[in-house]
């Protein structure tokens, strides 16, 4: 049997093409399984719309302060009315959008590339160092996630970047976790022994066939995680650890909603309801997707 | 059993050092010199050093670990640097509060989590089991301050029911449930969105199960199936995760002790980073290690009671 037999060849192929078909249409299945994915998707988008025009269509500057329209309701000059400084809520809540989908998408991008190689090797190679890492992310997992936070930002100090890593670090072991289940179940299949007998190296079987396979469970816990990232960003930022002042955040704005709420409840009430509404968004969105790929709940209808 | 019961033992005592040693270093590389912090940067050289002596922070760092790990073990956790008042002392003082707060909602939230689970099952994808999931997504969505500062508002401030501080010192029932009721409400309605879901799942799968289709291929009432061989089986994933979301539950009553200005562990942490008391920090992060530690091994242990199948081998 020479090298150049068809059969026994390695096929040339693009394995990220492959990795973005398979997403891509195991995705819209499980969109279109659950409707209130689509719910989620589209209120998401168009949040993330808002954020990324918030220059342009935020009425006034998010900083500009107006002493002597401070503290008043909704009007038609200021929407959602004005705070102790005479800012406009509306526009700080815009700019503050871009805040906190910044900081989420960044330090869920972050943890769910790194929790994932470790999840995916630490179940791939099995054995000790499978025991020794998943016993360390566990370590990891006992601890509150907020209060973990709370110390990482306090001894770093609360700024972008400080905050994503505090973040990414809460949310890694739990990625390591969900990409280590499936890898477990995956690496035992046909497909895998016969590309080991192609002799594939580990690292293209564990990128190339099996990651694929796993990545639609991560991608759905990314949603769900990005979800608790923009709340953990916001609680933080309520306790006074999140981005400086005077940029707009949501969790700071509540704050000093809270500090003035006998003088004017709009101003706690509209940033709420802003993380209300993307926080539970995101949740649609990875719920119902969840379902749709939850192998238990595949199947039946 | 009792094998069972060391051996899990065993696995949270190495779980505990584990995190202390983490938290021991995380603190340790904090930005800032404490005693400088302490003492304002307007003080002399001399005085920091004084200070850090005193404050055993010029020793090596292994010998530091190692008062720390051992101080630990006999409930040594060192003075407060901010009060002067030994840090256990300060957390044993606030505890019960944070226990009581903690406890209430958990009850809460199983008595409203749980019917409403397992009606959401039976009535799978009719209206009231679409209502009742989006209504625990939405309560799951919420910040844990944001339905605080929203209950805040409506009940304490809008319709004055409640007291706007609950100082958790009452000292009739009355006086202590009327303290608890908003905060431990806030707290108990996000587990109840929780534990409504995962009775949710757990419920829909024991349905699947022959034993059920058997139980009413006998005539056996709906109500009996449901509540006398269902429920049962439905507790396990329910207990596991009440164990797993204790995290966010004691995150989540940081927040809300904030809020409703109520003492407790997470007004003594939040006021402990701000002044940087390293030791007190230390002390907190100990307390909080403890109590997940100890509740996952509760969890574990439930099992047991739960289903006494589960042998413990």
């Amino acid at each position: 049997m020479s090298a150049k037999d068809p059969a026994i060849q390695a096929p040339k192929v693009s394995y990220f093409r492959l990795t973005l078909a398979a997403l891509g249409s195991g995705m819209i299945k499980a969109f279109n399984t659950n409707k209130t994915s689509w719910v989620g998707l589209g209120l998401f988008a168009f949040v993330c719309l808002l954020a990324l025009l918030a220059p342009l269509i935020a009425p006034h500057d998010p900083l500009d302060q107006n002493i002597l329209d401070r503290l008043e309701g909704p009007s038609w000059e200021y929407w959602m009315g004005t705070d102790a400084y005479g800012r406009d809520t509306l526009s700080r809540i815009l700019h503050g959008a871009r805040i906190s989908l910044l900081i989420g998408l960044v330090s869920i991008t972050a943890a769910l590339l790194i929790g994932t190689v470790i999840g995916l090797v630490a179940g791939y190679v099995g054995g000790k160092t499978d025991i020794i890492v998943m016993q360390i992310m566990d370590v990891l997992l006992a601890f509150p996630s907020l209060i973990l936070g709370l110390i990482v930002v306090a001894m770093l100090g609360p700024s972008i970047t400080n905050l994503v890593i505090a973040i990414a670090l809460t949310a890694i072991p739990h990625f390591a976790r969900i990409a280590r289940a499936p890898t477990i179940v995956v690496k035992e299949r046909e497909f895998v022994e016969a590309g080991r007998a192609l002799g594939y190296s580990n690292i293209r079987l564990m990128g190339g066939h099996i990651l694929p396979n796993i990545l639609p469970e991560v991608l759905v816990m990314g949603f769900l995680w990005l979800a608790t990232a923009i709340r953990v960003e916001a609680s933080l930022a309520f306790i006074g650890l999140g981005v400086s002042p005077p940029t707009a955040t949501w969790g700071g704005m509540i704050r000093e909603g809270f500090e003035n709420i006998l003088d004017n409840f709009w101003l706690a009430f509209f940033p709420s309801l802003a993380i209300l509404i993307v926080v539970f968004a995101l949740n649609l969105l990875g719920d119902g997707l969840r379902d749709a790929i939850d192998p238990r709940l595949r199947g039946e209808s | 059993m009792s094998g069972f019961v060391l051996k899990r033992m065993g696995f949270a005592v190495i779980t505990l050092i584990a995190v202390l040693t983490i938290v021991f270093f995380i603190v340790r590389i904090l930005p800032g010199d404490p005693a400088m912090v302490i003492l304002g940067d307007q003080a002399s050289q001399q005085s920091i050093e004084l200070l850090r002596a005193r404050l055993g922070l010029d020793r090596p760092l292994i010998v530091q670990y190692y008062d720390f790990m051992s101080g630990v073990a006999v409930g040594d956790w060192g003075t407060s640097m901010v009060s002067g008042r030994p840090v256990i002392a300060e957390i044993l003082k606030v505890l019960p509060a944070t226990l009581e707060l903690t406890f209430a909602a958990l009850i809460l939230g199983a008595v409203i989590g749980i019917p409403l689970g397992v009606w959401a099952a039976i009535s799978r994808n009719t209206i009231p089991d679409y209502l009742i999931r989006l209504a625990s997504l939405l309560g799951l969505s919420f910040p844990a301050f944001v339905s605080a500062v929203l209950l805040l508002f409506a009940f304490a401030i809008y319709l004055p029911m409640f007291p706007v501080m609950s100082s958790g010192r009452g000292t009739t029932l009355g006086a202590r449930l009327n303290d608890l009721a908003l905060p431990a409400i806030n707290l108990g309605l996000i587990m109840a969105a929780y534990i409504t879901r995962v009775s949710r799942s757990a419920m829909l799968e024991v349905l699947g199960q022959d034993y059920v289709r058997t139980a009413k291929a006998k005539g056996i009432r709906f109500s009996a199936i449901i509540w006398r061989h269902c429920l049962r089986n439905t507790m396990i994933p329910v207990v596991t995760v009440v164990g797993l979301y204790l995290g966010i539950l004691i995150g989540n009553s940081v927040l809300t002790e904030i809020v409703f200005n109520r003492p407790g562990l997470g007004r003594l942490i939040v006021g402990a980073l701000n002044q940087r008391d390293y030791t007190m920090l230390q002390g907190m992060m100990v307390i909080y290690t403890l109590l997940v530690v100890v509740v996952n091994l509760l969890t574990d242990l439930t099992y047991g009671l739960i289903d006494p199948r589960i042998k413990y081998s």
